[in-house]
Formats: structure tokens, sequence, C-alpha cells
């Protein structure tokens, strides 16, 4: 018998008498507040390293970055509206490795988590799955709307989607094993910049 | 650790204990993140009804585990990821090496994965002459030590910065003297990003696998994970049997109590999903037994595979703080690895459901409510039957049960020992006697029970 086999009949010999799984029913409506989620999560985001700024639009992003970023360093974008940037889509055939030198990508997050500030990013949103982790900065763009109470209702939005690959971003990249001091920027990005659109 | 190998917990734990000060600072530091579990749990009105159905899920999961198994594999083939399934730890290891043989790939990263660090992979790989380089910090800093990691969610939270500033100045050619945080994470991080624009091979470890989908999570801060995997040609994910959970939606359960009881943070930086392999790319993942399903036979014992490594039982745990994690001489330290490790071998780690003092911390703490204290209570007596105990406590028992056994002997041991205590404490309060050790020992009382009783009894009359 292969191992396969082996693992899962001494498994199958094991395991005891069905166990029912539990309801998520009564623990998705507790989590279901009627707090200010804006507020929730700009508190809970920068508690967690990122700036978090609230917009009217794409316009008073682009003023922001402006100060932020020094003209002629490459920066990525996933969003047409700030059309100044290498569009992702264009580049996405080039090698993972030749995005080492990326200063800042911006992305787009349809879902945003108020309890822990964490943003939910597919592979559609990145295009390229490392860029999120290997630039130097992160700049992630959602709308008010798309932010849900907690990771009950993350998981309810997400739902069957099929994806290839996607994660949940709460902050910049960070490490506190050198004596649990808290150090950010690890090895993925120095920084977390969300703004949040109305 | 070969010098360890020969060793038990109490010697191993009064090694640590020659330092003091260090002990003390150990103490602190885990008890520190223990009191933020603390504050992150009570922010949660739900928190006991989360416990309560993650630890209702993981029933449901090792009732059908089976099954479960074969769905996770069926989804995962189909979503394009190769299935491996490793018996024990060598089979893990020789299907990890056949792979990286295969592509001709010599060198590896890997991020932390308390797994192959049961199975011993990078001492293996390293005699086939593959390099393994960790790329979680901490894991990092105990690999260039030598050293294994002394705790699963915080590997080297038994070394000082200044020390830690001392092996890059070795390995990594930071200043001489640096201890600054801020400074070494830089050094480590222009290092690391070398190493993972230069592999071609990546490990990871898996937090969970959902069945019902064929995709799996993993969760870190650093980010280290999803570096290695994406600059990868091939990713390999090593993962126990009992990681997985039904439901993709479970994961809202799951992902909500594993960083608020690690470290009290609300969720990881990131919890990253891997459903398929990137277009040109090949995600491996290799599922390994290595007892576990044995442990699931064990009625007693079988909770324990609901684990899902937050490490909280550690911070909590009195003896953990004192002791250090290396006195465990096991993977997975702490109370949980206390339990895990005699299912392994029961001869070799008999010492470790001795070293607690059953106050039942490690239950309270638990996110998926294993009933830690008391496996650990069952494995003593499980042990003592069949023969493995420890050997200090064999003569110990061994002359309490001399002791009881005669009405006579038990009087006059009682005797000699109070006058020990009042006319010789040095006799008691030694390195030699354990219970001594961080305890001032009590005063005896002037007069035995059975004294005080019998005159009691006089003057009543
Ligand atoms: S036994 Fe419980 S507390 Fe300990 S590491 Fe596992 S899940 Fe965490």
């Amino acid at each position: 018998m292969s191992s396969r086999e082996n693992i899962l009949a001494a498994v199958k010999a094991n395991q005891f008498s069905q166990a029912d799984l539990p309801g998520l029913e009564v623990l998705n409506t507790l989590t279901a507040t009627n707090d200010d989620l804006v507020e929730k999560y700009k508190t809970i985001g920068s508690a967690g390293g990122s700036f978090v700024y609230e917009v009217a639009g794409y316009e008073a992003i682009q003023n922001i970055l402006h100060k932020e970023f020094k003209p002629g360093v490459k920066i990525i974008s996933g969003i047409k509206e700030l059309s100044e940037y290498t569009y992702v889509a264009d580049v996405k055939n080039e090698l993972s490795h030749s995005f080492a030198d990326v200063e800042l990508c911006i992305l787009w997050s349809g879902l945003g988590v108020a309890e822990n500030g964490a943003l939910w990013l597919t592979e559609e949103d990145m295009t390229v799955r490392v860029l999120p982790f290997i630039a130097q900065h992160l700049a992630v763009v959602i709308s008010k709307t798309n932010l849900v109470p907690t990771m009950a209702q993350a998981y309810e939005k997400i739902g069957g989607a099929t994806y290839g690959y996607g994660a949940f971003i709460s902050g910049p990249s960070k490490t506190a094993d050198i004596e649990q001091s808290l150090v950010i920027g690890a090895h993925g990005p120095r920084s977390l910049s969300v703004f949040i659109l109305p | 650790m070969s010098s360890t190998a020969t060793k038990d917990h109490p010697q191993l734990a009064a090694i640590f204990n020659r330092d003091e000060p260090r002990v003390d600072w150990h103490d602190e530091t885990l008890w520190w993140v223990r009191a933020k579990r603390d504050i992150a749990a009570h922010k949660l009105p739900e928190w006991e009804l989360l416990r309560e159905t993650a630890s209702q899920i993981k029933n449901n999961v090792l009732s059908n585990l089976s099954t479960y198994l074969e769905q996770f594999e069926a989804n995962a083939i189909n979503n394009g990821i190769i299935v491996h399934w490793a018996a024990n730890a060598e089979e893990h290891n020789k299907i990890i090496y056949t792979l990286l043989e295969k592509r001709g790939i010599s060198r590896m990263v890997k991020s932390k994965s308390m797994l192959t660090e049961e199975c011993h992979l990078n001492e293996y790989l390293l005699k086939q002459g593959i390099d393994v380089i960790d790329s979680d910090l901490g894991e990092r800093i105990v690999q260039l030590a030598g050293e294994p990691p002394s705790h699963i969610v915080l590997p080297c939270i038994h070394k000082k910065k200044e020390e830690i500033g001392d092996i890059f100045h070795e390995h990594l050619g930071s200043a001489k003297g640096e201890s600054d945080p801020k400074i070494l994470t830089e050094t480590a991080r222009q290092h690391l990003r070398e190493v993972f624009l230069t592999r071609r091979a990546a490990l990871t470890g898996v937090n969970f696998a959902i069945a019902e989908t064929g995709e799996f999570v993993i969760c870190t801060n650093e980010g280290n994970a999803d570096m290695g995997a994406h600059l990868a040609e091939i990713h390999i994910a090593s993962m126990g049997i009992e990681k997985i959970i039904p439901e993709r939606k479970h994961l809202g359960v799951f992902l909500r109590l594993l960083t608020r009881s690690a470290t009290g943070q609300p969720i990881t930086t990131y919890s990253s999903h891997f459903s398929k392999p990137q277009d040109g790319k090949e995600i491996h993942v290799v599922i390994v037994d290595n007892g576990r399903s044995i442990q699931l036979g064990r009625e007693d014992f079988r909770n324990s595979l609901k684990c899902i490594r937050c490490g909280a039982c550690m911070n909590t745990c009195p003896v953990y703080r004192k002791s250090g994690g290396h006195s465990y001489h096991t993977a997975v330290a702490g109370p949980i690895g206390s339990i895990l490790a005699p299912n392994l071998d029961m001869e070799k780690y008999a010492d470790l459901p001795f070293a607690s003092t059953l106050c039942g911390s490690c239950s309270n703490v638990c996110p998926v409510k294993i009933d830690i204290h008391d496996q650990l209570y069952k494995w003593r007596q499980v042990i003592v039957k069949a023969g493995y105990t420890p050997k200090a406590k064999t003569l110990a028992m061994k002359g309490m049960a001399f002791t009881l056994s005669s009405p006579m002997i038990y009087r006059a041991a009682g005797k000699m020992g109070r006058f020990t205590f009042k006319y010789a404490p040095f006799a008691v309060n030694n390195g030699a006697n354990p219970w001594y050790k961080h305890r001032e020992m009590p005063k005896a009382p002037e007069q035995s029970f059975g004294e005080w009783y019998a005159k009691r009894k006089e003057n009543k009359k």
C-alpha cells in the first residue's frame, strides 16, 4: 500500500463517531455591529502601523502621493484613474524579479475589515502576485462601502469566489523577533497607506 | 541538538536557571505577551463563543478527517496543485529532496514551519548538500546560532539583542557591538532580499488547509512566505494531516482567534490563500502523518490535534517561562509540545508531562479549548504504567512508597524531617532538593499532626 492509502486507512480506523459542525449564524449576527466602520477602520489600521486617509477622490490621493514620493521613482499602479504611473497590466508579463526596484505599488481592494484593518486582495487585484510584497511601499485604495465589521462578514462576502491567490493584508511588513521590539519593514513594504474613498 | 539529547527537562532547565536575571527577563517578556493576549481577548464580547465554535469545528474535523483529507486532495489537484503523502519524517524529507534534486536545485529558502523542525528537514537536506535558509527573522537568528527555535511563535525569545548583534556581526557583517533592533532588522532585510531573489525553490508551512476549496492559508507578519513562494519556480508546502478545516468560511473563526491568542494582534499582517500555482510555476503540498493518526486513536489525547499553534499555552505556562523552550528538547515546546511528544516516543519524552504544575492556565487560554492540563495529567499515568517514569521521580516515589508502607517508619521520617528543618535547614534548602529551586522551604511545624491529635485527645479527657 502507498503512504496515501496507509495514512487514510489509519485515520479512518482511529477517527471517532461523527461530530456535527456548529452553525456560524449566531456568531455572525453577534458581530454585525452598527459601529461607524470608517472610524473603526482608521483606529485599528493606524494602531497596526498603517497610514489611513479618508479622501474625497483620486485627485486627493494623487496630491498625497506627490508629497510622499519624489518624481522619478518607480511606481506601479493597478488603478486606471492614477494615470501618471506605470499601469500594472502593461508590465504583467515581466519576470517577478524585475520588480525588486519598485518604490511604490498602488492597488485596489474590494473588501476591508474594520476589526483588524485587513484588506482583501486577490491575484486579479494584484496582477502580479509578488507586487504588494516586493515593493518598498504599498498603497491600497478602497471604497468605504466595501468595509465590513469582522472576518465573519468578510468571508460571507468572499463566499465561493475562485481565485488563484488571495491575501488579507493588514499593515506594513513587520517583525518583533528581536527582544519583542516592534520594527516596521521586515521583508515586505516599509509602509502601507490606505485611501478610503466615499 | 545532540548535546541535549541525553538530558531531561529538569537537567536542561537547571542549565537555563544558572543565569537568574535572564530567567526573570524571559519570564517577564512572555508574561507581557500573555497580558497582550488578555487585552485582545477581552475586546471581543463573543470571545468564549468563538473558542467554543472553533473547538466544535475541530471536533467535526477529527471525526471526519479521512473524508476531509480526500476532499482537500481532490480539490487541490483540481486547482493544479501537486499532492504528496508522507507517513513519517523520513518520507517527508525524501519527497522534498527528490523534488529539488530532479530540478538540480541546491539552495532553498524556507519560511517558518514547525513541521519541518519536527522532521529535522534542515539537517537532512544539509547532509544531501542542499543549503536551506530560514527567512523568518527569529528563525534565521537561531539558525545562524546553530540552535533550534525555543518557541513556536517567537523562535528566538530566549536571545538578547546584544547576542543577536554578535551573531549578525559574525555572519552578516553588521557593525561590532550593534544591538539596535531597527538596524539589525534592516541588516537581515538586505541579506534575505538577496536570498529571496536568487532561490528557485521555496518551502513554507501551512496554517490551514481548506477541504471545500483545496486552498491553503499561511500567516506571517513579515511577508517572508510570500516573498519566497512568489519568486521561486517551485513552492513546496508541508502540512500535518490535522491542519484541515472543512470550509473557507471557517477561516472567519480561526483567523480571529490565532493572533489574538498568540501576541494580542487582531490578525497577522499577511494571511495568504494559495489556491492555484502561478502560470508556469508549481505548488506541491506534502501531507504528513508522522504519528498524528496514532494520536487520533488515543481517546484521551486526540484533542491535542486541534492545536492551531498559537503559542498561548507556552506564554502563560509558569514552567515554560522559567525553564526556557530548549529545556523541552522537542520541536514544539511547552504544554502542548509535552502532550504531542510522548505520542512520538514515550520513553524519550517521558519527562515532559511532568514539566508542568497542572495549574490549568494553559487550558484556560487555549483558543480551541484543548484540555491541556488534564491531558498532561493523563500522560503521567500512562507513562508510569508503561514503566517510563523519569529517574529522579522514580527514586523519590520509591522513597515515598517505602516511608508510607509502615506507620513506624512514617513517624520516624516525620520526626527526622522536622528535626532537619529546625536544626539543619541547609540540608533541605540546597540545590539537591528540586523543591527548593526558586522557593523558600516552609518552616516545619513543632509537632506532627499525629502528635497534635494525640495531645488534643489527651487534653479533652
Ligand atoms: S494548545 Fe492551544 S494554546 Fe497551545 S499552541 Fe495549541 S492552540 Fe495555542
